[in-house]
Order: structure tokens, then sequence, then C-alpha cells
């Protein structure tokens, strides 16, 4: 019982970066542009925040003052968020405006990403003098339960209420995401944009204005979800090729949540559970090194799975992957 | 700005098709965006505080400076080309492989286990042809089994070859731990050194892969342009409807040239252990894979222009690990570098199809 727990509670720890990483996508997708490059602006969102809450911190030691937690923060949040956006204007920008091919943009976008994520890390570790690293105040603020007094109650506390903010923060997204799908008008028009671009535009719908807000906000929160990484999985430590592919991962848990995002958070947390599994539950005569396999072996027997099951309701928006141009219609 | 010119439908600008681009015109452009790439990178080189014709020339001085680094470049280079040719077959049927880094990977496997337990079993010469054939088929079949499933259910090929390229990084981890490890090493997780006789013999410094990769640049260059498969991988990526109806065998295409793709990115692999390391290691792809796909779409797949574009990668990618202990750049600023030029290059595109007529003037030429 204990090492269910235990297990349950490191899955959504692990869990997290996905969830993001994939409700970002999830959003993107719905506007019927499949951006590869999920992989580059996670790199990105978790550089930036370091360097947000880092540059924070230097700011104010240097004016003599403490650093806080909470501000650091918001200022990781805030970096995290915006740099994810500019990303993900620069790939709607080719794709929708400049038409050029989405798969290609965001093969780019991933390598790129890849490229100035390890860069400014490395970077601001010169800077420092060896390695960066965040204070303890900004450590404590992202490692620490977001509830204290809730976590302290008998078993359910630990269960439900022992993580750290940025867990609530995925949830929240992904419940907001599925109620604005579902229940609004905008997203009810977005769905339509990624549908079929060319009725929407009939019917009086903005098509680009959509594209372009559907994919800066998802390109955000994934960033968001590379902003866990190296904030809560490396403790706020610059480490080389730290996001290593939980980016791509991400981007096929689309595909095993089907587009929604209510199911994502089961998705992410079976996916979490499968990439620290190992240190929980040993399995005698298989090797370390390949039991650390679990979760790219488990997304490939997803991807087989769902192309061979495919069904009507839980399909991918019709319009993902072409470019929509007015003139052809 | 480009929101309003869709919403008002072309009244402050309009895009209008071209019809066709001279030849000169389209080199123009793409010499252009390579200019304004080129400008950003110079901008970013300011930024960090640096000179950057200092910069740029210490690069090009650590690249091609002397022999030895010039060696060094032509070694990163050649897998670049046997990788870009590589994919450039797959994305012209539009399968995007983004797995040759695995495919690499699978190669350098199946050539270190005919090297390390057949050496004393054949001579030399035949040696070095078992290794290079089992790297082909080893590529082959890593390339084969997504394309199995994408012609049969139409799996997701990029995730599917994406994935394929962890689990080959963790079985050569499982191998350097396990059952391959060298146990002259003591503690340290390590395939051993290569015997002489596996080792490829160098030419002019280099080992002799780049003999081969001249041919294959030509070979591959004709397969694509000139012959029946050739063909059918340009007409599938054009439009599978119609390879189809035209009585093309879709699947047999596919798979066909998956296969021929992962066998010359598992070459690739082949001489990286034979020619370069003399061993398998976790680093012997060391992202290969990812920036073959960064040389492939540079040369527009085109096996020819894949030569010089490899070299440019090569100056690019071997100069920033000098200007990494010169100026305290991270290497990385390579593939931040390419980056941006690949942005570039993809933005320009538009401008090779369509032109844009500002309101002022020239109505009448549409």
């Amino acid at each position: 019982m204990d090492t269910l727990m235990n297990l349950f509670g490191a899955a959504v720890l692990a869990g997290t970066p996905l969830l993001l990483g994939m409700l970002g996508e999830i959003l993107t997708q719905k506007s019927g542009h499949l951006n590869l490059g999920l992989e580059g602006t996670m790199y990105m969102g978790a550089a930036m925040s370091l360097a947000g809450a880092y540059y924070y911190e230097q700011w104010v030691t240097a004016a003599g003052g403490a650093a806080s937690g909470f501000v650091a923060c918001l200022f990781a949040t805030g970096a995290a968020f915006l740099i994810g956006v500019l990303a993900s204007l620069l790939y709607c920008f080719l794709t929708a405006t400049l038409r050029a091919d989405q798969n290609v943009t965001g093969l780019v976008l991933a390598i790129f990403g890849t490229g100035f994520g390890n860069f400014f890390g490395e970077l601001m570790g010169i800077g420092a003098g060896g390695y960066v690293t965040v204070g303890a105040a900004t450590k404590a603020a992202f490692a620490n339960p977001a509830f204290p007094s809730l976590a302290a109650l008998p078993v359910v506390g630990k269960l439900l209420f022992g993580y750290n903010w940025m867990v609530y923060l995925g949830v929240a997204v992904a419940l907001a995401m599925a109620w604005f799908l579902n229940h609004t008008r905008a997203g009810l028009n977005l769905r339509a944009v990624g549908e079929n671009p060319a009725t929407a535009d009939a019917a009086g719908i903005h098509v680009t204005k959509y594209k372009y807000a559907a994919t800066c906000i998802g390109g955000g929160i994934s960033a968001l979800g590379g902003m866990y990484i190296s904030m809560v999985n490396t403790g706020g430590v610059w480490v080389h090729d730290c996001v290593s592919g939980k980016g791509w991962i991400a981007v096929a848990l689309v595909i095993f949540a089907t587009w929604s995002p209510a199911r994502g958070l089961f998705c992410a947390l079976i996916f979490g559970g499968l990439s620290i599994m190992r240190m929980y539950v040993p399995v005698p005569g298989l090797p370390m090194e390949i039991y650390e396999l679990l979760p790219y072996v488990a997304t490939v027997l997803v991807l087989i799975f769902t192309s061979i099951r495919q069904s009507r309701e839980h399909a991918q928006p019709r319009a993902c992957g072409t470019n929509y141009f007015r003139e052809e219609r | 700005m480009h929101n309003r010119v869709r919403e008002t439908g072309g009244r402050l600008v309009r895009m209008v098709k071209r019809d066709e681009i001279g030849r000169g015109k389209a080199l123009a452009i793409r010499a252009a965006a390579l200019l304004c790439a080129m400008a950003v990178g110079t901008l970013l080189i300011v930024a960090l505080g640096h000179q950057p014709l200092a910069v740029y020339m210490e690069m090009l001085n650590g690249s091609l400076g002397s022999r030895t680094v010039l060696t060094e470049t032509v070694k990163i280079a050649l897998p670049l080309i046997f990788c870009g040719i590589a994919i450039s077959i797959a994305f012209r049927m539009r399968f995007w492989n983004i797995g040759a880094e695995g495919q690499l990977l699978m190669g350098g496997i199946a050539a270190t286990y005919v090297a390390l337990f057949h050496y004393q079993h054949l001579p030399r010469p035949a040696l070095l042809l078992v290794m290079a054939l089992a790297a082909l088929a080893a590529g082959a079949l890593w390339g084969l089994i997504p394309a199995l499933f994408k012609a049969r259910w139409g799996t997701n090929e990029t995730l599917f070859t994406l994935m394929l390229n962890y689990i080959a990084l963790g079985y050569i981890r499982y191998l350097q731990t396990g059952t391959w490890r060298d146990p002259r090493m003591r503690g340290f997780p390590k395939i051993a050194s290569f015997d002489l006789s596996a080792r490829l013999p160098n030419v002019l410094g280099v080992h002799v892969g780049w003999i081969v990769m001249l041919a294959l640049v030509v070979l591959a260059y004709l397969y694509l342009t000139r012959t029946k498969s050739g063909f059918e991988i340009s007409v599938v990526g054009q439009s599978q409807p119609t390879a189809s109806y035209i009585g093309m065998n879709v699947s047999r295409i596919v798979m066909r040239t998956m296969a021929i793709s992962g066998a010359l990115a598992g070459l690739a692999g082949y001489f990286q252990v034979a020619g370069v390391n003399y061993t398998l290691t976790e680093t012997t792809a060391g992202g290969i894979g990812f920036t073959a796909i960064t040389v492939a779409w540079l040369a527009k797949l085109n096996p020819i222009l894949i030569v010089p574009v490899a070299f440019f990668i090569a100056i690019l990618e071997k100069g920033a690990g000098k200007i990494q202990t010169t100026f305290k750049i991270p290497a990385s600023a390579a593939d931040v570098l390419t980056g941006i030029i690949l942005f570039f290059m993809l933005g320009c595109e538009f401008f090779l199809q369509y032109r844009l007529i500002f309101r002022a003037g020239r109505k009448e030429t549409l």
C-alpha cells in the first residue's frame, strides 16, 4: 500500500511537465496547426524560467534585499510563458501567414529551441562562474507543498494536497481548457476552425485570429511544462539536454488523450507513472537500462494502437497539418 | 500587420501568386534570406558583447585553419552527408523520418557486434565488408518498422521514428553496462575498442568513407531523378491518392524507400564506429540525425547540394567548438545559428511563390 501511494505521488510529479506540454499542444492542434516544435518550446521555457528567477534574485540581492520565493515564481512563470508565446508566434507567422509546411516548421522549431535552451542555459552558467542555480527560497517555493495545512491530513492529505503549486496549475489549466473548448462560443469557434477553416471563414469566424491566439497561448502553456523541468525536476539548476524527449512524448500523448484536456489528466498520470516506475516496482531480471525505455516503448504502442483503432469522434481536428489559403477555397 | 493584410483582403498589401520565377531571382531571394539570417546571428554575437568579425574569423580558423582541424571538419561533414541523403529520400516522399539518429545507432550496433565477436574469424577485407552489410541491414530494419505500420495503418511516423531513437540509445546503454562491457576497463562501463583489423584505413587523413560518399552522392542523385523508383517516390510525396490511382503500390514504395533511407543512415553508423571512434558509445550519433534534417532541408532534398551544405554546417559546428574555448560562447551557438538560418529559409519560400503588391501603383500588373 505504501509503495502504491509513493508510486502515485511520484507519477503525479513526473506527469505534470507532460501534462502542461500536452495541454498546450491540444489547444494548438484544435486550431488546425500541428506544432512538432513542442520539444523546442519546452527547452526555451525551461531556460527562460530559470533566467527569470535567477536574474530576479541577482537583482534583488545586488539591491541589498532578500529574494522572495513567491516573486521568483512569478518572474519564472512570466518569462517561460512569454518565450513560449514568442516561439509559437514565429511558428504561426511562418505557417499561417507565410504558408510554410507545418511539419518542417515544427521540426525546425524543435531543433532551434533545443539549441536555444542549451545555449542560454550554459551561457548563464558561464556568467555565474560554473553552473547556474537559484537560491534556497526559490527552490523551496517550487518544491514545497502548495497547501501545507491540508497536506498534514491523514492519508488523503499526502495523496491529494502534498504537491507543489505547479501540479495544481496543470490540473486547473486542464479543467479550464476542457470547459473552454466544450462550453463557450469561442471554444466552439476554435474547434470549427480546426475542423474546417473554409466553413468557419464563411460563417464569419476570423480564422487567422483564432489560429494565432490558439497557437500562441498553447505555446505559452507548453513552455510552462519546460519550466517545471528546470525548476522542479532539476531543482533550479540548468542540466544540459534536460528536456530529453519529454516534449515529443507530450505530442504523442495528445493522440493518446484523443484531443481531450480532461482525458489528458489520466494519460499524463499514466505516463508519469511509467517513467518513474523503475524506482518503485523492481522487475527481477530486467536491466535498469531497458526498464528506463518503458515510456518510449509505451508511446510506440499507443501510437500503433490508436492508429489501428481509429474512431470518428476521437480523431485529430480534420484540418490539422494543412494550411488554410483563403484564395484557394 | 500581416493580420490586417489578410483581413482587408489586400487593401494595403495584396499577395499574388507568381506564375514562375527565374532562376536568378530565386537565387537572389534565397541569398537575401541567408544574409538576413547572418545579420540576426551577428546581432546575437554583438548582444553577447563580442566582436562579430573576430568571432567569425575564429570560427573559420578553428574549422579550416590547419590540416588537423580540416580533417576534423571533414569527419563531421561525412555522417551528415550520409544521413542527409537518407533523410532526403524519405522527405521527398513526405515521410517524416526523424529517426536517422536511431538508424545510425542500430547500424553502429550491428557493425560493432561483428567487429567485437567475429574479428578473428574473417580476413580484414571480408570483415570490413560484413560489418558494412550488417550495418546496412540493421539500419534498414530500424527504418522499416515505422514504415510497415505507416503503410498498413497510417501510424504517425514522426513520433514513431523519434521514439525508436531513444530505444536504440537505451539499448547501447544496456550493452555497455551489461553484456558488451569491456572487462579490462574495471568499473568503468565502456565497450572495448575494435581490433586493428576492424578499423577502416585512412586515405589522405580521413577514413575511406569519403570515397564511398562521393559515389553515393552521384548514385542517390541518379536514383532520385532518373529511375522509376525515384519517380515513384516523388509521386507518392506529391499525392498518395494520385499514386494509388495510377496503379502504384504505395505501401510497397513506402517500405522500400524507408528501408533504403534507414540503410544509408546505418551506413553512417558503420563509418562512425569503424572509421572515427573505433568503438561504440552513447555519443556515437551525438545529434547527427537531427542536424542532418537541417542539412537535407537547406539542400532542398537534393543529394548534390547536400555536400556543400553539410560542409557549411560542419564548419559552423567545428567553429562553434573553437569559439567556446576562445570566447566562452557555448558551443550550442551552432544550433542556434542553424536554427535562425532555417527559419529564414522557410520564410523565404513564401516570397518565391507569391509577390506582394502595395497599394500605391502597379494595380494593372495583375
